[in-house]
């Protein structure tokens, strides 16, 4: 059984590789999943015949706690509207955080029950030097991505709004840290469970203290690092249950994560560094830097309607608020109507549009729009001074010019889509206020800019009615 | 049976595959790939199941059990919502991706 065991985890940590590669392209990603989830399923069943594990009551709970675990997960994630799917992934990102967490507590509890009556005998006697270094460090950060990962979502959620939990917050999280240094040092030696209670919770503070501040729009670089993290925490864990497949796969995900988690930072123009440390848009506010000059202009739907209707290109460009108003499914209507009017439609996608990398697409893939009209920045840029309409649907911060001009404003230096440049700018916008960042957006004071004022669904349906009215 | 050496060996390999596998990934994907990458640390799964089928006390069992909880949600949610996510990519030529 030993062998059907190995060879089933080694078979799934190929296909889990295999997995991951085919989900770098669009065209092979659904296969990739599915494979991912056959491997899945190989190593979950042959764990069963695990001739180490024991106790009829150990395989009851077992079956149990899959059950509902299992079973919450599949109706939470059936259920769930593409729009908070962000805060879903930190969710099940933080579930398996605190998995290699609670693994490594279980082997912790387990060494120093072992070790009890045996005077002087502590945890790394039990498990080994390098097993008990490796299973404290992969508690720590198993722990720190669990309670961090629970925040990212009550945060995004908006079940949590506070920036701040004390005063000189920085100061407090360094002597956590400091502390659960001092007290995960200890628990090397430890004969007590005490110890071990206060390091979790000692780590579980830090995790919340630290994620705290995070803004809205860094969320994202911290979600992805925290998946970065549960991986490297899996790949751990693994070592310490002697498991090449969690090994494998852990740390197969820290790394990509950890890439992922460069590639949003810098599609932001901000580090990870800064993202966890900074502040978070709090200091960017100097909102009074760069006084804009000129008037914002109103435009009524039916107007804006016969200028697409006539334009030989209209590019779409989407934000987060379109997502709020769940607009996608009547911006695509409006983008096929305007095909039939033989209007050449794109849509182009900034890398953090919306709350996650990739979240706007996600939401046109829902929509129905096929990926083959969505456009990254940079392959779109070079087509705006040649479109007639660049259709801004509740996307703000992404388009402002000043962060190519502008070297007082806060945004200046970060890739923005080039929507200034259009012969016309129609901006749908539900009122005059500043984006995200709180930063004045020139473009909407353009000659060139027109705003459509309302909610992204009510503007795309009213634009509808007016083009079939033509 | 993963000693020292190699283990650290797997770790530096592993760390690399994950590296060039993500690589030349288009914005499109970030989305479904953290997604899917985090269905793949559900792999602790496993880990938890073996955890709790070691555990001797009730303190243990219930550690264990908390464990494997979760795990099976970061499998089961993971791979429902990245399934769901990349269904709906589809090019325009009606092929589903």
């Amino acid at each position: 059984m030993e062998i059907m065991i190995q060879a089933s985890y080694f078979l799934a940590a190929v296909l889990f590789i295999l997995g991951l590669k085919q989900m770098s392209s669009p065209v092979t990603a659904r296969r990739g999943i599915i494979w991912s989830g056959v491997g899945m399923i190989l190593a979950t069943v042959v764990t069963f015949w695990d001739p180490s594990l024991h106790g009829v009551s150990n395989y009851v709970l077992m079956v149990i706690a899959i059950v509902i675990g299992g079973g919450y997960a599949w109706q939470k994630g059936k259920t769930v509207p593409m729009v908070d799917m962000p805060q879903m992934i930190a969710l099940f990102n933080g579930m398996g955080g605190g998995a290699a967490g609670a693994i490594a507590a279980v082997e912790l509890f387990s060494a120093i029950h072992q070790s009890q009556g045996i005077p002087g005998m502590g945890v790394s006697a039990i498990l080994g030097t390098d097993v008990a270094i490796v299973a404290i460090v992969g508690a720590f950060i198993g722990t720190l991505s669990f309670s961090g990962s629970l925040i990212a979502w009550a945060k995004l959620d908006g079940k949590f709004r506070r920036t701040s939990l004390v005063p000189m917050q920085h100061w407090v999280n360094l002597i956590l840290l400091v502390a659960v240094i001092y007290v995960g040092v200890k628990l090397f030696n430890t004969e007590s469970t005490l110890l071990v209670l206060l390091f979790f919770a000692l780590v579980l503070l830090l995790g919340v203290f630290v994620t705290t501040p995070v803004g809205g729009a860094d969320m994202p670089v911290a979600i992805s690092l925290f998946n970065a993290l549960t991986g490297l925490a899996v790949g751990l864990e693994g070592y310490v249950l002697d498991n090449a497949a969690m090994i494998i796969a852990g740390t197969v995900v820290g790394s990509a994560g950890t890439l992922l988690t460069q590639l949003m930072a810098k599609a932001m123009n901000r580090s990870v560094w800064n993202v966890l440390f900074g502040g978070f848009g709090q200091n960017t506010a100097s909102a009074e830097a760069g006084e804009i000059e000129g008037s914002m202009k109103e435009v009524q739907s039916q107007d804006a309607a016969i200028m697409m209707a006539y334009a030989s290109q209209v590019i779409i460009v989407p934000g987060y608020g379109m997502a709020v108003a769940q607009a996608q499914h009547k911006v695509w209507e409006l983008a096929e109507l305007l095909e039939e009017n033989n209007v050449s439609v794109k849509f182009a996608i900034h890398p953090v549009a919306g709350r996650m990398p990739g979240h706007m697409n996600v939401l046109l893939a829902e929509a129905g729009v096929p990926y083959d009209k969505i456009f990254d920045m940079d392959e779109i840029n070079p087509d705006f001074p040649t479109t007639t309409v660049a259709l801004v649907i509740g996307a703000n911060d992404v388009v402002n010019p000043d962060a190519r001009n502008d070297k007082t404003s806060p945004l200046y230096g970060m890739p923005v889509l080039d929507a200034a440049l259009a012969e016309n700018v129609i901006v749908v916008k539900r009122g005059k206020g500043t984006g995200f960042s709180g930063v004045e957006n020139a473009l909407f004071y353009q000659d060139n800019t027109q705003m459509l004022y309302g909610d992204g669904q009510k503007a795309a349906s009213d634009l509808i009615q007016h083009l079939k009215k033509l | 049976m993963i000693e020292g050496w190699a283990a650290i060996y797997i770790f530096l390999l592993a760390g690399f595959t994950g590296y060039e596998v993500i690589s030349r990934v288009p914005v499109i994907l970030h989305t479904p790939l953290m997604s899917g990458s985090n269905f793949i640390h559900g792999i602790v799964l496993v880990g938890a199941m073996v955890a709790l089928g070691h555990a001797s006390t009730i303190g243990q069992q219930l550690v264990g059990f908390i464990a494997v909880l979760l795990a099976a949600g970061n499998a089961v949610g993971g791979y429902v919502v990245t399934e769901r996510m990349l269904e709906m990519f589809k090019s325009s030529k009606g092929g589903k991706g």
